[in-house]
C-alpha cells in the first residue's frame, strides 16, 4: 500500500478520477474489469428472476401465474440474458482484470476501445429489456430464435431484438480484438506463449471463437431484418427461401459460442485447482492442445442440433462422429485437473470448492452430452428437457461455478479485502446441492418425454417439476447470500495480503491487495525464472 | 452431525420419488416398434457406459479428497506431467467413443429409411394443430387439443390424459408399413410419438419422412417439440393403430361425412340452429386467441366483441376465415372446418357479445360459403 500513497505523491494524475466520471470515462482495465462484472451480476438477478418466473409457473400442472404468451418472453429473455448478459461479460470482467497482470502488463493494449466496448452492453440491454414495455411485449421465439417464427410470425419488436444483438457483437468484437492485441504485444519478455498462464490462453482463443462467429450471428439477424422490413426472403419457404438455413447459420455460430462460455472456465478451475493442490497443473501442454481442439472442433459440429431437420444420413453420421470427437479433448482436461489433485496438499477453501464441483458436475454435463450426439438417440432427447439438464449443467454448475469460484478466488486480490470464509463455504453448500436439485431431476422428466419450453405439462411430470422449482427457488435465494458476501468482504472484510493464498503462482500474487491503479508500468523481467500459472 | 443428518435427507429427497414412481417415469419409453426399441436399447447401452465412467471419476474424486489432504509434514509432490500416461488415456477415449459409434451408426442406418409406405400420410403443423391426410383415400381431418379451458385454469379436474388429448386421433393399421410426409404451414412444428421414435420437423416448404409399423393396436401419445408460438404446449399427438378392418370402417366413415356434410350445406338454416352450432366451433376452434368473451388478446390477437368488421362487414368475415390474414397468426379455415361450420361461426359472433344489437346481425348461410370457395375456384 505504502507504493500506492508514495505514487499519489509523485504524480497525482495517475489516481482514478473522481465521482461518475470514473466510470464513465475510465480507461482503466481494473476499473473496467470490475464494470464488466458488476453489470453480469445485475444481469445474473434479472435473468434469474424470469427463470423463477419460469419455475413458478411450472410448479404445478395447469396454468398458474403467467399467460403462455408471457412465458414465452420469459424463456426468451432467460436465456438471451444469460448468455449474452452475464456469462460473456463476466468472463470479459475477468479477462481485463487478470490478463494484464497475468502477462505482465500495464493496462490493455487499446484502453479507449475498451471503455467503448463495455459501454455499449449497458445499451444494447436497455433496447432489450425496453421491448417488455411495447405493444407486442418482448421476443418470444426463444433464445435461438428460429425463422420463420421470428421473422414472419414475431412480435413488432423483434427489430428492436435484432437491434440489440448487433450492439452485443460490435460489444464482443472489440473486446475480443482487445484481448488478442493486449495478450499477443504486451507480455513480459520472458513470457513465451508457452510459459503463458491458463487463463490467458483460454482466453487468446476464446477471443478469435469471438472474432470467428460473431459476424456470423451478426448476417443471421441481418437477413432476419431483411426479411422482416425488406421483402427479401432468406429464410422465407413462400418467397423460396429456406428456413433450415436459418439453423445453420445460427448454429454455425451457437455452437463455438457454447465453448465460449466454457474455455475461460476451463482456464480459471485450472489456476484454482493448482493452487489448492499445492502443485503445479499437471499436463500444461497437453491442456493448451486440448483447448485449442476443442476449439477447431467447434467449428464442424453445429449440426448436431439440427438432427432433426432432415438431412441426409451422410450429414447425420458426419455430424454424429465429429461431436463424439469432442469427448477427447473434454475428457483429457478433466483427468489432468484430476491429476493435479493427485498427491497434492489439498485445502478447501471456497474457490476449491466451487471448483472442484465444477469439475464434478461438467462432467456429468459432458456425459449427457455424449448420449446426446448419438444421433439415433437424439431423435427422442432432442428438444426435450434433458437437453435442458445438459445444458445447465454445462453452464450453471459449469460455467456459473468456475465464475464464482474465480469471484471468491480473486476478491481478495482486488478489493484488497477477505471474505467471510464460513458465509462463503454456506453459499456453496447451498448453491451446491440446490443445482442439483434442480438439474438433476430434469434429466428424468426429459426422458420420460417431456419437451421444452412449455408452459404447462401432462400429470405423469408433476412431482419432479415441483422438485425441481423448489430447488430453483432455494438457488436463487443462495445467490443472494453471494451479493451478500461480496459485499460484507468490501465494506467489513479484512485486510488481505499480497500473496493471499498460500500456494498461488502467478504474477498477479507479486502484486499489492489490492494492486495498484496502474501496474507493472515496468515490466517484470522472467528471462530467467517460469511464468506458468 | 448436522452434515451427515443434512446429507441422510437429501438422499432421502432424492430416492424417495425413485421408489414410488414408475421406471417409466423416469426413463426414456422401450417403444412399441422394433426400430423404437432398438433405440432405447442403445440408449441404455450408452447410459450405463456413462454412468460407468461418471462413477468412476467421480469416485477417484472422492478418493482424492480424502486421501489427500493438507496434513502437517506431509509435502506436495511436483510432477507435472506424464506423456505416457496421458498418451495411454487419450487412446483409452477414442476406443471406448469408437465402441458407442458402431452400435450407433448400424441404428442409425436402420431407422433412416424413407422408402413408400403401404400407408402413406402427410402430416401438416398448423398453429397449434396437426392435419393429417391420407393419400390414397383423399381424406384429410385436423386433430385439436381436447383439454378444456377450464382443466387448464385450473377450474375442472385434470383427467389423467390432461394435455395430451385430441378430439381426433390419427388412426393406422397394425402390421402394416405406415409412412409420415411432415411439413408445416406456417412456422416450424416438430412431430413427436416417443413409443415410435419418430421425431421430425414439419418445416415450411419442406417434406420430411419417418415410418413406423406397429404390431399391437393401442393409443400412442406425443408432442410438439419445436417452439411454434404461445400455444406451442397446447398441440398433442395422438395415433390410435386398429385393426385392419377396424381401419377400413374408419375411412369409410371419415369419406360418409364427406358426403353429408355437402347435401347439409344445401339446406335452409334457421339463425337459432347455426348459433348454437357456431358456439361450438368457436369454443373449439377460436377461444384460444379471440378468448371466450371475444375480447382477444390485443394487440396480438384483435378483439371480435365490437368489432366492426364482424358487426358490418359480412364479405370481409369470410374473406378472412377463408383466406386468414397475411403475417398474423389468423389462419385460413377453408379446409380445417366444413361450410356449415364455417357459416355457423360467423353467424355466432355476429350474434353473440352484443354485436348484433350494435351492428347489422345479418347471418351467413352455408350456401354463401360455398359460393365463394366455387367463385374462387
Amino acid at each position: 500500500m505504502s507504493a500506492v500513497i508514495e505514487g499519489h505523491h509523485d504524480d497525482h494524475h495517475h489516481g482514478p478520477a473522481k465521482g461518475i466520471t470514473r466510470w464513465l470515462f475510465t480507461t482503466n482495465h481494473k476499473d473496467i474489469g470490475s464494470l464488466y462484472l458488476w453489470f453480469s451480476f445485475i444481469m445474473l438477478f434479472i435473468g434469474g428472476a424470469m427463470a423463477m418466473v419460469i419455475r413458478a409457473e411450472l410448479f404445478e400442472p395447469g396454468s398458474q401465474i403467467v399467460s403462455p404468451e408471457f412465458y414465452n418472453q420469459m424463456v426468451t429473455n432467460h436465456g438471451l440474458i444469460m448468455v449474452f448478459g452475464v456469462i460473456m461479460p463476466a468472463f470479459v470482467g475477468f479477462a481485463n482484470w487478470l490478463v494484464p497482470m497475468q502477462i505482465g502488463a500495464p493496462d490493455m493494449a487499446l484502453p479507449r476501445l475498451n471503455n467503448l466496448s463495455f459501454w455499449i452492453l449497458p445499451a444494447a440491454f436497455g433496447v432489450l429489456i425496453s421491448t417488455f414495455f411495447m405493444e407486442g411485449g418482448a421476443p418470444n421465439f426463444g433464445w435461438t430464435f428460429y425463422a420463420p417464427l421470428s421473422t414472419e410470425y414475431a412480435p413488432p419488436t423483434v427489430t428492436y431484438f435484432i437491434f440489440a444483438v448487433h450492439i452485443m457483437g460490435a460489444s464482443s468484437i472489440m473486446g475480443s480484438i482487445n484481448v488478442i492485441t493486449t495478450i499477443l504485444n504486451m507480455r513480459a519478455p520472458g513470457m513465451t506463449l508457452m510459459k503463458m498462464p491458463l487463463f490467458v490462453w483460454t482466453w487468446l482463443i476464446t477471443a478469435y471463437l469471438l472474432i470467428a462467429v460473431m459476424p456470423v450471428l451478426a448476417g443471421a439477424v441481418t437477413m432476419m431484418l431483411m426479411d422482416i422490413h425488406f421483402g427479401t426472403s432468406f429464410f422465407k419457404a413462400g418467397g423460396g427461401g429456406d428456413p433450415v438455413l436459418f439453423q445453420h447459420v445460427f448454429w454455425f455460430f451457437g455452437h463455438p459460442e457454447v465453448y465460449i462460455m466454457i474455455l475461460p472456465a476451463f482456464g480459471i478451475v485450472s489456476h484454482i485447482i493448482e493452487t489448492f493442490s499445492r502443485k503445479p497443473i499437471f499436463g500444461y501442454d497437453s491442456m493448451v492442445y486440448a483447448i485449442a481442439s476443442i476449439a477447431l472442433l467447434s467449428f464442424v459440429v453445429w449440426a448436431h442440433h439440427m438432427f432433426t431437420v432432415g438431412m441426409p444420413i451422410a450429414g447425420e453420421l458426419f455430424f454424429m462422429y465429429s461431436t463424439m470427437l469432442i469427448a477427447i479433448p473434454t475428457g483429457v482436461k478433466v483427468f489432468n485437473w484430476l491429476s493435479t489433485m493427485f498427491k497434492g496438499s489439498l485445502t478447501f477453501e471456497t474457490p476449491m470448492l466451487f471448483a472442484i464441483a465444477f469439475v464434478a458436475l461438467f462432467t456429468i454435463g459432458g456425459l449427457s452430452g455424449i448420449m446426446l450426439a448419438i444421433a439415433p438417440a437424439d431423435f427422442q432427447y432432442h428438444d426435450t428437457y434433458f437437453v435442458v439438464a445438459h445444458f445447465h449443467y454445462v453452464l450453471v454448475p459449469g460455467a456459473l461455478f468456475s465464475i464464482i469460484a474465480g469471484a471468491y478466488y480473486w476478491l481478495p486480490k482486488w478489493t484488497g479485502y477477505m471474505y467471510d470464509e464460513f458465509l462463503g463455504k454456506t453459499h456453496f453448500w447451498l448453491s451446491f446441492i440446490s443445482v442439483n436439485l434442480t438439474f438433476f431431476p430434469m434429466h428424468f422428466v426429459g426422458l420420460a418425454g417431456m419437451p421444452r419450453r412449455i408452459p404447462d405439462y401432462a400429470m405423469q411430470f408433476a412431482d419432479y417439476n415441483m422438485i425441481v422449482s423448489v430447488g430453483a427457488f432455494l438457488f436463487g435465494l443462495s445467490q443472494l447470500l453471494f451479493l451478500y458476501v461480496v459485499l460484507k468482504a468490501i465494506f467489513y472484510g479484512k485486510k488481505a495480503t499480497g500473496q493471499v493464498w498460500e500456494g498461488a503462482q502467478g504474477l498477479e500474487w507479486t502484486l499489492d491487495s489490492p494492486p495498484a491503479y496502474h501496474t507493472f508500468e515496468t515490466p517484470p523481467n522472467l528471462e530467467a525464472g517460469e511464468a506458468k500459472g | 452431525m448436522y452434515l451427515k443428518k443434512l446429507i441422510l435427507c437429501l438422499a432421502a429427497l432424492f430416492l424417495a420419488p425413485l421408489s414410488f414412481s414408475a421406471w417409466d417415469d423416469i426413463n426414456m419409453t422401450p417403444g412399441a416398434n422394433a426400430i423404437a426399441q432398438e433405440i432405447f436399447g442403445l440408449h441404455m447401452t450408452i447410459f450405463w457406459i456413462c454412468v460407468a465412467i461418471g462413477t468412476l471419476v467421480l469416485g477417484f474424486m472422492v478418493f482424492l479428497i480424502i486421501k489427500y489432504r493438507k496434513k502437517e509434514g506431509v509435502a506436495p509432490a511436483d510432477f507435472d506431467d506424464n506423456p505416457k500416461l496421458e498418451l495411454t488415456w487419450t487412446i483409452l477415449f477414442a476406443v471406448i467413443l469408437v465402441g458407442m459409434a458402431i452400435p450407433a451408426t448400424t441404428t442409425m442406418i436402420k431407422a433412416y429409411d424413407d422408402e413408400e409406405g403401404d400407408i402413406n400420410i402427410l402430416i401438416t403443423g398448423h398453429q397449434w394443430k396437426w392435419q393429417y391426410e391420407y393419400m390414397e383415400d383423399e381424406v384429410s381431418f385436423f386433430s385439436n387439443l381436447l383439454t378444456s379451458l377450464d382443466a387448464r385454469n385450473n377450474i375442472a379436474p385434470k383427467t389423467e390424459t390432461y394435455l395430451l388429448e385430441v378430439d381426433e386421433p390419427l388412426v393406422i393399421p397394425v402390421n402394416k408399413r405406415v409412412r409420415f410426409l411432415i411439413t408445416a404451414n406456417d412456422v416450424i412444428h416438430s412431430w413427436w410419438v416417443p413409443d415410435f421414435a419418430v421425431k421430425q420437423d414439419a418445416i415450411p416448404g419442406f417434406i420430411n419422412t419417418a415410418w413406423t409399423y406397429i404390431d399391437e393396436p393401442g393409443v400412442y401419445r406425443g408432442q410438439c417439440t419445436e417452439l411454434c408460438g404461445v400455444y406451442h404446449g397446447y398441440m398433442p399427438i395422438v395415433v390410435k393403430a386398429v385393426s385392419d378392418s377396424e381401419y377400413k370402417d374408419f375411412i369409410q366413415e371419415k369419406r360418409d361425412l364427406k358426403i353429408q356434410q355437402a347435401l347439409l350445406t344445401e339446406k335452409l338454416w334457421e339463425t337459432d340452429e347455426l348459433v348454437s352450432i357456431g358456439e361450438e366451433v368457436y369454443l373449439k376452434n377460436c377461444v384460444a386467441c379471440h378468448q371466450v368473451n371475444g375480447a382477444g388478446i390485443p394487440p396480438v390477437f384483435p378483439a371480435l366483441a365490437g368489432s366492426e368488421i364482424v358487426m358490418n362487414d359480412k364479405r370481409r368475415q369470410v374473406e378472412i376465415l377463408m383466406e386468414g390474414v397475411q403475417g398474423a397468426a389468423m389462419q385460413s379455415y377453408a379446409e380445417q372446418l366444413s361450410e356449415v361450420e364455417i357459416a355457423a361461426v360467423i353467424t355466432y359472433t355476429r350474434q353473440a357479445w352484443g354485436n348484433d344489437a350494435m351492428g347489422d346481425g345479418e347471418i351467413v348461410a352455408p350456401k354463401e360459403i360455398l359460393d365463394y370457395k366455387n367463385n374462387k375456384l
